[in-house]
């Protein structure tokens, strides 16, 4: 046990430093700077030697090495550095935004659990038709652009029929139920590929631990179906669907950029997205950093469940 | 009976806030008895074939039209007609006009050139890297595997839209760098796949000869190996592929890839229909409609191809998806006489039972015409070569046939009731309380998730009716009735924490919970060790004096059955061949193959001599001659034994035998 929390310990700072280290050499390549967008933001002309000063101000006119050393010194006293045009410290900055984020994401992920685990296992169970239904509602749900689901969702709920607000998002703390309004959307965007997805994998997995011969054994013995379905069955088919939960989990916390653009939702992608088109080199390492702990976090609660669910697993 | 399962890999790719996923290492249960069990794919897949020449020729066709559309284009996509703006489909503009009164179906074409570019791109790198890495990883393993995992877990974690926006920010509106990144951060996908197929492959005889026969490595993944990955590759291409059009039209629905200063994409084309929201629905249609039909098609192909290339069989789900008992005729032979008056009222009476299986070639009868009694108490052996229908006429009495068995014929008369006409709910109220079952391999019938106790309280409050305490308590009850011992101690272990001796007498216990009549045992001893094989056959031999259960030992060990039966069922080629009180049998056989099997049996063979064997093997229910059975084995037979079907015939008391020269059985 203890190795395996060391092996998981050493790989995940392993992946935060390469991740970071990654970012930085990225950011280096890309041509301009911050100094330049700084300056340029202000006023339209800068003399070089305004340009040389404020690249000493933000600390960029140093060696790349020294500037990622400057910044993983600052992470060890729990620093992220500050917005170079907000002067806001970063982790203020993804503390305000992990909020939408999660809110999206978890709420994709809860609703695909079970709608999609409910779906699965009753399509593993009636082969004929019903599981046609999902196997082709599991292809459409991956072949739909979500950019595009949200579209024809706003078009018809949020300004044809103006059941459910068009975009923007209103915080727990704020209302609760407009909390829940303004998720609607977004969330039902995500979860159709996350529903099929979740769907499709349960099936699989269910149809092959109904055929292993302990469920016959489990019939001889004179169980009922709803016993061996949910009881027998479903626990063993829970590790797969677990880890395919925690990918979705995952693919999510990044992939929800596209959707938090759309329904101007101030998260952590619309953030990257935002940082990268200016060269915000603190606030890209900082969103890359939060969003890699996020993965490892994920990673490490599914492994956990994993472990939970297989005793084989456990003492392993 | 191979109940091996693999546990399927499941991959995914994670781009765009889309998953791309794709089971590999199929997974195939075969039950035991199934010749070949008819798939469910095999049928699906006629039907699903249509579709994948659909997918193909709509791709085809997408791609010539996309790459020649500058030359042959009647209006100029970028010919603005404000008078015509947003306007629906037409005779002029089929897919209608954008919001400068372009034409959309035009410049939806060229938009192709983008994607499907970008989509060749990232694909090449992707097949490049994972099939490459892959193969290297799985031959060579060692540290090369293990630096090759390492990396391949750390692209897996990268969040990848993120490294794709900050690529965006190195080069602003670049689809090729972007493709490129997107290939090798999705390339573990494709590589943990080919990994374990190569894995496989390579300890395979064939590609052992080759390697110790010289082949340089190089050679050997080349000739023997790629031949192999054909079939998952191709589903994680076209996956993937399907994810690189996702991906190419969210980052420029986005304005971050191909945006529209660089001409039409379908993602900036989806980009503004969303900007004329509201003041236009149509445009959106087909603009997103596209790139929707473009994945659909990606993915029906692959599947297609992958099943064109790859024969998966997949058994269909044990428990029965539709009423146990198929409405289908019953066929078959009238059942035969009953063997002789019996002495006692019988406990069960089985009576031309006949099973066959629905292949997709027709019903192929696998046990014909099976009869036999068993007395309260009594114990039966069914014996027989592998292959002769021992299994499946013992489940076929639970009704636990494999998917796509059936009985056609006969009747299993017990406790008044017909067994095999049993609706499932009934059937559910005999198993486990009046009629239990014993598998082979122990380990393989308990549930590896559950710990012992539990599931033997469990099936003890299916049949009793008692709280959880005191089952629990029956349950280490039971496991000291079967003499394991420290029972408190092994009801909180996991099944996989048990020895395969330990696990036997954990089954025979869950069996006993019910308090059964009858106790099914199947090669209750084939997968165990000697030693434990005897312990195993003394508890069953006790529990049957000690519980009055009447038992139905399933065995090919002339041994077994010598030791445990009071009487002895040979069967071969589905057919029962010969039935006799066990010293009887043993005394003077009255059947050629029991004769055969006799001399054949190491416990009395003479010790020195070489061990006689029967020549030729059991034929398979699609190979069945007309006429007897046995008869192109036996040393008998003549010609006669080929015109007719051989009846069961009484020859002597309780005794019956299914040969026409049984006079001469023991002179030869």
């Amino acid at each position: 046990m203890l190795r395996a929390a060391l092996r998981w310990l050493l790989s995940s700072a392993a992946l935060l430093f390469v991740v970071t280290a990654l970012t930085f050499v990225l950011v280096s390549l890309a041509p301009g700077d911050a100094a330049k967008a700084i300056l340029s933001n202000q006023s339209s002309t800068y003399s070089p030697e305004q340009y040389q000063q404020m690249r000493h101000l933000l600390g960029i006119d140093q060696p790349l090495p020294a500037q990622y050393w400057h910044w993983l010194g600052n992470l060890l006293h729990g620093s992220l550095g500050t917005d170079l045009f907000s002067g806001q410290s970063i982790t203020d900055a993804l503390g305000e935004r992990i909020g939408p984020s999660l809110s999206i994401t978890l709420g994709t992920v809860l609703l695909s659990g079970v709608v999609g685990t409910g779906l699965g296992v009753l399509s593993a169970r009636r082969a004929g038709l019903v599981g046609r239904i999902v196997d082709a509602a599991a292809l459409a749900g991956f072949a739909v652009p979500n950019f595009w689901l949200a579209l024809l969702l706003v078009e018809l709920l949020a300004l044809k029929l103006t059941v459910f607000p068009p975009g923007g998002y209103v915080p727990l703390g704020a209302s609760v139920t407009g909390w829940l309004h303004s998720l609607v959307l977004p969330v039902a965007t995500l979860s159709a590929g996350g529903v099929a997805f979740v769907a499709k994998q349960t099936r699989d997995a269910m149809t092959q631990v109904l055929s292993a011969e302990f469920v016959t054994m489990l019939r001889a013995r004179g169980l009922s179906t709803r016993s061996i379905v949910i009881r027998h069955a479903l626990r063993n088919a829970a590790g797969p669907v677990v880890t395919v939960l925690g990918l979705l989990l995952v693919s999510l916390l990044s992939g929800a950029v596209v959707i938090e653009s759309f329904f101007s939702i101030p998260g952590l992608g619309q953030q990257a997205a935002y940082a990268s088109g200016t060269h915000d080199l603190p606030m890209i390492t900082g969103v890359a950093f939060c969003f890699t702990v996020l993965v490892v976090a994920a990673n490490l609660l599914v492994d956990l469940s994993y472990r939970w669910l297989n005793p084989k697993v456990g003492d392993a | 009976m191979n109940t091996k399962r693999e546990r399927s890999e499941v991959s995914l790719s994670l781009s765009g806030g889309r998953l791309a996923v794709a089971t590999a290492g199929a997974p195939v249960a075969v039950p035991p008895g199934a010749a070949a069990p008819a798939s469910r794919r095999s049928r699906s897949r006629l039907r699903w074939r249509p579709l994948g020449l659909v997918s193909a020729a709509y791709l085809v066709a997408l791609t010539v039209a996309s790459l020649s559309a500058g030359w042959w284009a009647p209006i100029d996509p970028e010919r603005q007609d404000l008078a015509h703006a947003l306007a629906g489909p037409s005779a002029a503009h089929w897919l209608g006009t954008d919001r400068l009164g372009r034409d959309v179906l035009i410049r939806l074409l060229l938009g192709g050139r983008i994607t499907l570019v970008s989509v060749v791109e990232a694909v090449v790198v992707f097949a490049v890297l994972g099939i490459g890495l892959g193969v290297v990883s799985g031959y060579f393993g060692g540290w090369v595997d293990r630096t090759i995992g390492w990396l391949s877990d750390l692209l897996l974690a990268l969040p990848g839209i993120i490294v794709l926006l900050m690529v965006l920010s190195v080069f602003p509106g670049e689809t090729l760098a972007t493709m490129v990144v997107l290939g090798v951060i999705s390339c573990p996908l494709l590589l943990r796949v080919t990994r374990g197929v190569t894995m496989a492959v390579r300890q395979e005889l064939y590609v052992r000869a080759a390697r110790l026969s010289g082949l340089t490595p190089l050679r050997v993944m080349w000739r023997h190996i790629l031949p192999r990955l054909a079939g998952p590759i191709i589903v994680q291409v076209f996956l993937f592929a399907a994810t690189a059009v996702l991906v190419q039209g969210a980052l420029s629905f986005l304005g971050l890839s191909a945006p529209e200063t660089q001409g039409p994409s379908w993602g900036n084309m989806v980009g503004e229909a969303a900007a004329v929201t509201g003041q236009d629905g149509w445009l959106a249609v087909p603009t997103g409609g596209i790139i929707a039909l473009t994945v659909l098609a990606l993915g029906l192909l692959g599947d297609a191809v992958h099943d064109a290339a790859v024969d998966r069989t997949r058994s269909a789900a044990a428990l029965p998806t539709r009423p146990a008992r198929p409405a289908g005729p019953r066929h078959g032979s009238s059942p035969t006489a009953p063997p002789g008056p019996a002495q006692h009222p019988a406990l069960l009476s089985v009576r031309g039972l006949t099973v066959a299986f629905d292949l997709p070639g027709g019903p192929l009868t696998a046990v014909r015409d099976v009869s036999f009694d068993v007395s309260p108490g009594e114990c039966i052996g069914i014996v027989g070569e592998s292959g002769s229908g021992k299994t499946v006429t013992a489940r076929s009495l639970l009704g636990l046939l494999p998917p796509h068995g059936r009985v056609t014929g006969g009747c299993a008369r017990f406790d008044g009731l017909d067994l095999t006409a049993l609706p499932e709910r009934q059937l559910r109220a005999v198993r486990g309380s009046r009629i239990a079952l014993i598998n082979q391999e122990p380990m393989s019938g308990l549930d590896p998730s559950f710990r012992v106790g539990s599931q033997l309280a469990e099936v003890v409050r299916r049949h009793r009716h008692v709280g959880r305490a005191q089952a629990r308590a029956k349950a280490v009850e039971l496991l000291a009735t079967v003499r394991l011992p420290e029972p408190e101690q092994v009801a909180r272990r996991y099944p996989h924490e048990l020895s395969g001796g330990m696990a036997q007498r954990v089954s025979i216990a869950l069996a006993l919970a019910g308090d059964p009549a009858l106790l099914i045992a199947d090669e209750p001893t084939t997968a165990l060790d000697v030693t434990i094989q005897a312990e195993i056959l003394a508890l069953l031999r006790d529990l049957r004096s000690r519980l009055g259960t009447a038992v139905i030992l399933v065995t090919h060990d002339w041994g077994v059955l010598a030791d445990v039966c009071d009487r002895a069922v040979v069967m071969y080629a589905g057919e029962v061949v010969e039935q006799a009180a066990v010293t009887d049998l043993y005394r003077a056989p009255r059947h050629p193959y029991t004769q055969l099997l006799l001399r054949a049996n190491p416990h009395v063979a003479p010790v020195g001599d070489a061990l006689p064997t029967i020549a030729g093997t059991v034929p398979a229910p699609s190979e069945w001659p007309a006429g007897c059975r046995f008869r192109p084995r036996c040393p008998y037979a003549e010609d006669v034994c080929g015109s007719q079907a051989i009846p069961l015939v009484d020859v002597g008391s309780d005794r019956t035998t299914r040969c026409i020269r049984s006079e001469q059985v023991g002179t030869r």
